[in-house]
């Protein structure tokens, strides 16, 4: 054992040098190595950073939502659905909820206007005030104090406090968030209290009931739409690894390329390496001697383009917010000025990333160091 | 059909390697065929050169077959949220019935993989490599299986349907259900644990002190086969219980969760080597020493049975740190 | 001792463009003597050097090194023999270009796993026992032609080889370098080793130090002199 480890050694000692002997050609490889890398880490790195996000967000959101459809359209709920759930036996905090969209024209992006629900009290605003995310504070440059103007969308002009600025850490979901009052929210939009809620929201007490909870619901209501949060979480681990996958998928083309590109490099020994390779194995140098030195030779180069690329991919999603990438992982997400995601890279990914990467690398060199490596040790005396 | 980047990576693993195994065994066939390790032709120096691409590319799948099988099972347990009432990568794989059998054969991959792996470096001691046909056709039955865990995983990936409700593990592993996995929690944990304990340590002193017959040295490497199983049974039906602290849960998956600090890896490692180990010496045993492996076998045999015994005696060992550290009392 | 028997090596054999390069040879070779392969480019003696330093394997025909036939090894255990058989002297040295003097001589050494420590002191006494101890750091291609001859040697040795192979080691050096080759010969022969050199190089067949000088022609033997035999025969004649 000691004996192997030692010549393991040896081998890597005597690669590191090849390697720098050969600077050119390396560091080319090298260079491609870490941008396909760089391209597929930042693919998984975002993905699984918004996959958290949006989970974190989850943790808000009521673990029950009942919508009401009409010609299989989201309507909004009569105000008697909360009465009538609250019979069911297992469902708490039933409340409406009020939640829309609004398109700002005065600066050209979507808000979601929304009234806190009743159990975030320090979410609670009063009449004439309001709690908005820090997107909108920078867009519409209001601090804390000043005062929001809001035109509705039937031209009345809407003078708001701002009392809280939410802050950035959950950025994706409350970056375009703008909390009022009820009553405000109704006289924003028209509504009258009869028009009922956007959806009903509640909790169930023990969650192993949510099944039955949902099946009485849809007994009780039968237009209605029940969505779990359980429902919405399977969504949107569905949505995202699809569209990580179809981007990887995507990439897998730059893989099959470099793929060919690493056997080429592979192949194209130069004479004066075929000597060196003649000279190792006639001095006593054993054919897996030669294949063992250039497995180093590809482990190093993948090692290396491995951490390079992955910081690489660290830096552009965490530090620089994805920039490349954002507009096709992201979808809905060119509203937001700007968002930073909360850094976490778990091992799953990494082994993931490792297999994909380096599986690929390693098959398309090993026929040409084989090849290599079976050269005739008596070329040297030719 | 889930799009997700580690499954990807497997179907890419389990793709690459059944290629790797169908052009293996098809060179095991000429090997079988034309091999003359006493022949100066041309031919028998191609085959001999050869060899080296063959057992490097198959070194190279085996490596990332063992890390497969970690991958498979670390994801499993990681997609459990996606269906409805899977806990951990039980209920993932029991989404369809591709998913177990997909584990199962990937773990005797992981096994034969081990043993040829064994097999060669015995043959490559040889100066007329006298294990070769041996080992090729040894590769003729191990390429089906790696065939098979690829064909078993694409059904298993392709197959996955989300809407799909499946059992979580503390209902499959109950000793008042029916089925294999109920039978397994059921058994006594006082015998399951005798047999764990008892059964390393004689395994272990075997191996440490039985050089000499060969036939007994056989039936060694068939009692670790079957020590194998019957470990497993053991930590279902006792040493699980004892490391979630509660008499009911049986789940040998969920030992891999970190939240119980990934103990599992450090108990199905040592186990699975030692088998492997164990598999592999009893093997060499049954093909017997040939003369140019007189001196040199016997003492790369017992390198083997010391390191299994050294694995067993770890794996008996982190067993029971598992059941000293826990509050949980099985056995008055 | 090593002994060919009705060696036969034919280059690109099945093909159109095979060229029977050692014909049917059978010789033996002392131990702990000078033996010198002479004769024109292509007749031959290169090829039989490499199948004597298993570098190859002869088509036809067997090979003993003492009792044992190296012939028929496969190629794995072929290099283990060489490796620590043979010690090998290339035309032109064949250093590794961008590797240090020191680096050149321990690489031999590499695949028997010695600890790097110990092998890099063992690599840095015979390079001092050659006077290089001031040299030793300096990459390969900037020694000298003297310097680099001496590093070849000493990588020959590194592994403490029985036989010494040369293949055309004088060929482009001048007078000085190879009276220097031929002492360094001469040491060795005196510290046990037997030595094989190809060589069409009068400088070196004519020196005292050979023993045998074996003369081949389109890849067979013309003739095999034993010059030390002669040498004292003569010497005897002188003293008479």
């Amino acid at each position: 054992m000691r004996r192997w480890l030692s010549r393991q050694a040896h081998l890597i000692d005597f690669t590191l040098g090849a390697l720098l002997r050969r600077k050119g050609r390396n560091l080319m490889m090298l260079a491609v190595y870490t941008l396909i890398i760089f391209m597929l880490a930042s693919v998984t790195f975002l993905g699984s950073a918004l996959r958290f996000e949006a989970k974190a967000a989850l943790n808000y959101a009521p673990e029950v939502t009942v919508q009401n459809l009409i010609m299989g359209r989201h309507a909004l709920s009569p105000p008697d659905w909360v009465k009538k759930l609250s019979r069911i036996r297992g469902a708490r905090n039933i409340h409406g909820r009020l939640w829309g969209y609004f398109y700002d024209q005065a600066v050209g992006a979507n808000y979601t206007l929304m009234v806190p629900p009743p159990r975030a009290r320090d979410l609670a605003v009063n009449l004439g005030e309001v709690i908005i995310g820090h997107a909108i504070a920078d867009l519409r440059k209001v601090r804390q104090g000043g005062y929001l103007f809001l035109l509705s969308p039937s031209g009345k002009l809407f003078k708001l406090k701002v009392i809280r600025i939410l802050p950035e850490d959950s950025a994706l979901l409350s970056a375009d968030l703008v909390l009022i009052s009820e009553t405000d929210y109704r006289a924003f939009f028209n509504l009258t209290p009869e028009d009922g809620y956007t959806d009903i929201a509640l909790t169930v007490r023990n969650s192993n009931e949510i099944p039955t909870v949902v099946n009485k619901i849809t007994r009780i209501l039968p237009t209605a739409r029940v969505i779990t949060r359980e429902d919405i979480l399977r969504t949107y681990e569905n949505v995202f690894s699809w569209r990580e996958g179809i981007v990887l998928a995507m990439l897998a083309t730059a893989l099959v390329a470099f793929a060919i590109f690493a056997f080429d490099k592979a192949s194209g020994l130069s004479a004066e390496e075929r000597r060196e390779i003649g000279i190792l194995k006639a001095v006593g140098w054993e054919t897996s001697d030669v294949i063992a030195m250039k497995l180093w030779e590809g482990g190093l180069i993948s090692a290396f383009a491995f951490i390079f690329g992955a910081a690489a991919a660290y830096a552009h999603v965490f530090l620089f917010d994805a920039s490349l990438l954002a507009p096709v992982l992201k979808g809905w997400a060119v509203l937001y000025p700007d968002f930073s995601l909360t850094p976490v890279v778990d091992r799953l990914q990494l082994i993931t990333l490792a297999f994909i990467t380096i599986i690929p690398f390693t098959i398309a060199t090993l026929v040409p160091v084989w090849k290599a490596a079976i050269t005739d040790p008596d070329i040297v005396m030719r | 059909m889930i799009f997700d980047p580690p499954i990807l990576a497997l179907l890419l693993a389990a793709a690459v390697s059944a290629v790797v195994a169908i052009a293996a065994a098809l060179f095991a066939v000429r090997v079988l065929r034309h091999w003359d390790i006493r022949s100066g032709s041309a031919l028998q120096i191609r085959l001999e050169r050869r060899t080296y691409l063959v057992t490097t590319a198959l070194k190279i799948v085996m490596v990332m077959q063992m890390a497969a099988l970690a991958l498979f099972v670390h994801n499993a347990d990681r997609m459990a949220i996606l269906f409805t009432g899977a806990m951990c990568a039980l209920g993932t794989l029991n989404v369809n019935q591709w998913g177990m059998p997909a584990f199962l054969v990937q773990i005797g991959v992981f096994l034969t993989s081990a043993v040829w792996l064994l097999l060669n470096r015995a043959d490559e001691m040889g100066r007329d490599y006298p294990f070769t046909r041996a080992k090729y056709a040894f590769l003729l039955l191990f390429a089906p299986l790696v065939v098979a865990s690829a064909i078993l995983q694409w059904l298993y990936f392709l197959n996955l349907d989300p809407n799909v409700i499946t059992s979580c593990c503390s209902k499959l592993f109950t000793p008042e259900g029916s089925g294999l996995q109920a039978d397994l929690s059921a058994m006594d944990p006082k015998l399951a644990l005798i047999i764990l304990f008892s059964g390393a340590g004689l395994l272990a002193a075997l191996a440490l002190f039985s050089s000499a017959g060969r036939w007994l040295h056989v039936m060694l490497g068939i009692l670790g086969g079957l020590y194998f199983m019957l470990a497993i049974a053991a930590i279902i039906s006792a040493i699980a219980p004892y490391i979630y602290e509660t008499p009911n849960h049986h789940c040998p998956f969920c030992l891999l969760k970190p939240q119980y600090g990934f103990i599992g890896y450090l108990l199905y490692l040592p186990l699975f080597a030692a088998t492997a180990l164990m598999l592999g010496s009893g093997l060499l045993a049954a093909l017997g020493a040939p003369k140019s492996l007189q001196q040199r076998l016997p003492a790369y045999q017992k390198r083997l049975n010391w390191s299994a015994a050294v694995l067993y005696l770890a794996f008996a060992g982190i067993a029971l740190y598992t059941i000293l550290r826990s509050h949980l009392i099985l056995i008055g | 001792m090593i002994r060919l028997e009705h060696v036969t090596r034919i280059h690109n054999e099945g093909r159109p463009n095979a060229v029977v390069a050692v014909n049917d040879v059978s010789l033996e070779i002392p131990k702990e003597r000078v033996t010198v392969l002479r004769g024109p480019s292509g007749s031959g003696k290169t090829t039989l050097l490499t199948l004597i330093g298993c570098l190859a394997r002869p088509t036809q025909g067997r090979i003993w090194l003492d009792d044992e036939l190296i012939s028929a090894l496969p190629e794995r255990f072929m290099t283990e023999v060489r490796r620590r058989t043979f010690g090998f002297i290339f035309q032109r040295f064949n250093l590794i270009r961008g590797l240090s003097a020191l680096e050149n001589v321990m690489l031999p050494a590499y695949p028997t796993g010695e600890s790097h420590a110990a092998l890099k002191a063992r690599a840095a006494a015979l390079l001092e026992r050659f006077g290089l101890k001031a040299r030793m750091h300096e990459k390969s291609e900037l020694l000298s032609g003297g310097e680099a001859q001496r590093v070849a040697i000493a990588r020959a040795l590194i592994n403490d080889p029985a036989w010494i192979i040369a293949d055309e080691p004088t060929a482009s050096l001048d007078t000085a370098l190879v009276d220097q080759f031929i002492e360094e010969m001469r040491a060795l022969k005196k510290a046990g080793k037997s030595i094989i050199i190809t060589s069409h190089d009068p400088r070196i067949w004519q020196a005292d130090v050979v023993d045998r000088i074996v003369t081949m022609q389109d890849g067979h033997i013309l003739s095999v002199e034993d010059v030390s035999a002669r040498e004292r025969a003569e010497e005897k004649e002188q003293n008479a």
